[in-house]
């Protein structure tokens, strides 16, 4: 299962994870190995419950009750940090500072150094006349956009995005996609995305993980070697979508939802 | 390879950052003016009609004029100098430290544990008890004065700053974990900013309550301040410096209570809720 390009720069080896409730058991991730190059852009689609965002979570560091090992350039990874970007479902930002503030968090504006990457994060992600607005007056899209230049600032060596998109409208969704691969093709930030959206899976990533629910496990890696810009109504395009969506429905069959 | 990303007509309209204009200043003034205005205008007439004893319940136009003659005497600003600073150390002593352990509090089980009992029992015991126990420890000096109005102001403060620590958004500390924000930072970037609401409405009524243990302690026996003019003023009979005592008190309150206000305004401009 495991897939080992060039240079690794996220290890994921023989990770699992076991969730207790009382007298039973639920195997929540069992025994995943993945790999991700640098520049890679990584997507983990699979059924709700299948243990996707736990292993955000994980690699992330913000989980660490599990078994295995997980190692970002061959350091092991045992607590969140900023060499690990987080882009939570909701945008999270605080609500008492405005967008650059949130963008720079405890970092001080007053520094010309960080004022000028702030100022270019915001181009990036193009919220250019909106630095002094407060999260209560911007929508949802450019909230997540503020989230995503604040993790940016911290020159993450890896962006984790949960379900970064989830709650947004579709057109919404559609051009924060957009704007996610401009910032990916400019900045060249390893990605790993969790999300049960297969077009979005197959518009972005040039890797499909497709997990199984109970246990969690990856059923299937498939390479999407298809130009960016992706047209989502091209025939490639379709059927790739068609090969994860066939790939994904044969999961429901094959385990017992539980093992004790 | 270069993706365009469509402007969105979000974009081109700025959004208005400043908050939406209240309708005149003067007319809110106006409308709170009300009541006073004409509370006063008719004691004015019942007093000047001699429907109501001047004596016992003076009239507006002599407790003007006894504010006059106690400033030009200097009277009024001494004593008032005096409550000013015993108010404002017991405000700054016992606000303080119901910030500091509130916060601690609130951001720590352990300690909530050990120290909230406590408190909340100590919180229940009504301040004019403990008052004599002040006095025959520290005596009538200032000291006494100021411990009790600290213990006053705590409460109010404490609780407040523990509920707004508590009310924060568990959510965002995981975003401080993935900025690696460590203990201070935490604190005093995420904490703080977000238990601010409570921290402010905690200063108002803890001001409201240092004012009011001011006057307890005053009256109970001192040589000078607000309060001892009041007592001395009501064993001769003076009711027009009662009267000027009882008002300064509450000019003082509420400007006290505007000037949190106004900070409130400033500091929560970001919040998101219903102004009426």
């Amino acid at each position: 299962m495991t897939t080992t390009t060039t240079k690794a720069l996220l290890e994921i080896d023989n990770v699992s994870k076991i969730f207790r409730n009382g007298a039973s058991t639920t195997h929540v991730l069992d025994r995943m190995n993945l790999n991700a190059a640098e520049g890679d852009f990584v997507t983990v689609i699979g059924p709700s419950g299948c243990g996707k965002s736990t292993l955000l979570k994980i690699i992330a560091g913000l989980d660490t009750d599990y078994v295995g090992t997980v190692s970002i350039e061959g350091r092991k990874v045992d607590r969140p940090s900023q060499e690990k970007g987080f882009i939570f479902q909701e945008h999270r930002l605080f609500p008492w500072l405005n967008v650059e503030s949130n963008i720079a968090a405890d970092l001080s504006l007053s520094k010309p150094d960080v004022r000028e990457r702030v100022n270019e994060l915001i181009k990036l992600v193009k919220l250019e006349g909106f630095e002094k607005a407060y999260p209560r007056q911007i929508s949802g899209g450019m909230s997540q956009r503020v989230a995503i230049a604040r993790a940016l600032l911290r020159k993450p060596k890896v962006l984790l995005l949960d379900e970064p998109f989830g709650a947004l409208d579709a057109f919404t969704r559609a051009h924060l996609q957009e704007a996610l691969l401009d910032i990916w093709q400019k900045n060249r930030t390893t990605m790993v995305l969790v999300t049960h959206d297969i077009d979005e899976a197959v518009f972005l990533s040039s890797r499909v993980v497709v997990m199984d629910a109970k246990p969690g496990r990856i059923k299937s890696i498939i390479p999407i070697d298809l130009p960016y810009p992706r047209k989502r109504t091209g025939t490639a395009f379709q059927d790739i979508r068609t090969h994860v969506l066939r790939s994904l429905e044969h999961s429901d069959t094959e385990e017992p939802s539980y093992t004790i | 390879m270069t993706t365009t990303i469509a402007v969105r007509s979000e974009q081109a309209a700025l959004p208005n950052i400043a908050r939406p204009k209240r309708a005149f200043p003067w007319k809110t003034f106006l409308r709170g003016a009300i009541i006073p205005a004409v509370v006063i205008a008719l004691w004015q007439l019942l007093a000047s009609n001699g429907a109501i004893s001047e004596t016992l319940f003076s009239s507006p136009w002599n407790i003007l004029k006894e504010y006059y003659e106690l400033t030009k005497t200097g009277e009024l600003p001494h004593h008032l100098r005096i409550s000013l600073v015993r108010a404002s150390l017991g405000f700054l002593f016992g606000g303080g430290a119901g910030l500091l352990i509130g916060l601690l509090v609130g951001m720590s089980r352990p300690f909530e544990e050990v120290v909230n009992p406590t408190v909340q029992m100590l919180r229940t015991i009504p301040l004019l008890a403990i008052t004599p126990l002040f006095i025959m420890w520290f005596g009538f000096g200032e000291l006494s004065k100021v411990l009790l109005i600290s213990l006053g102001a705590f409460f109010p403060m404490y609780v407040n700053t523990f509920l707004g620590v508590r009310n924060v958004d568990a959510k965002l500390f995981d975003v401080g974990r993935v900025l690696e924000f460590n203990w201070w930072k935490r604190t005093t970037r995420l904490v703080l900013p977000a238990a601010l609401p409570n921290i402010l409405l905690g200063t108002r009524l803890s001001l409201s309550i240092a004012w009011l243990c001011l006057v307890v302690a005053e009256l109970l026996g001192a040589e000078s301040g607000v309060g001892y003019m009041i007592q001395d003023a009501r064993s001769f009979v003076q009711t027009d410096v009662v009267f000027v005592g009882i008002t300064i008190f509450a000019i003082v309150g509420k400007l006290s209570d505007s000037i949190v206000r106004v900070l409130e305004q400033r500091l929560l401009r970001w919040q998101d809720s219903f102004k009426g």
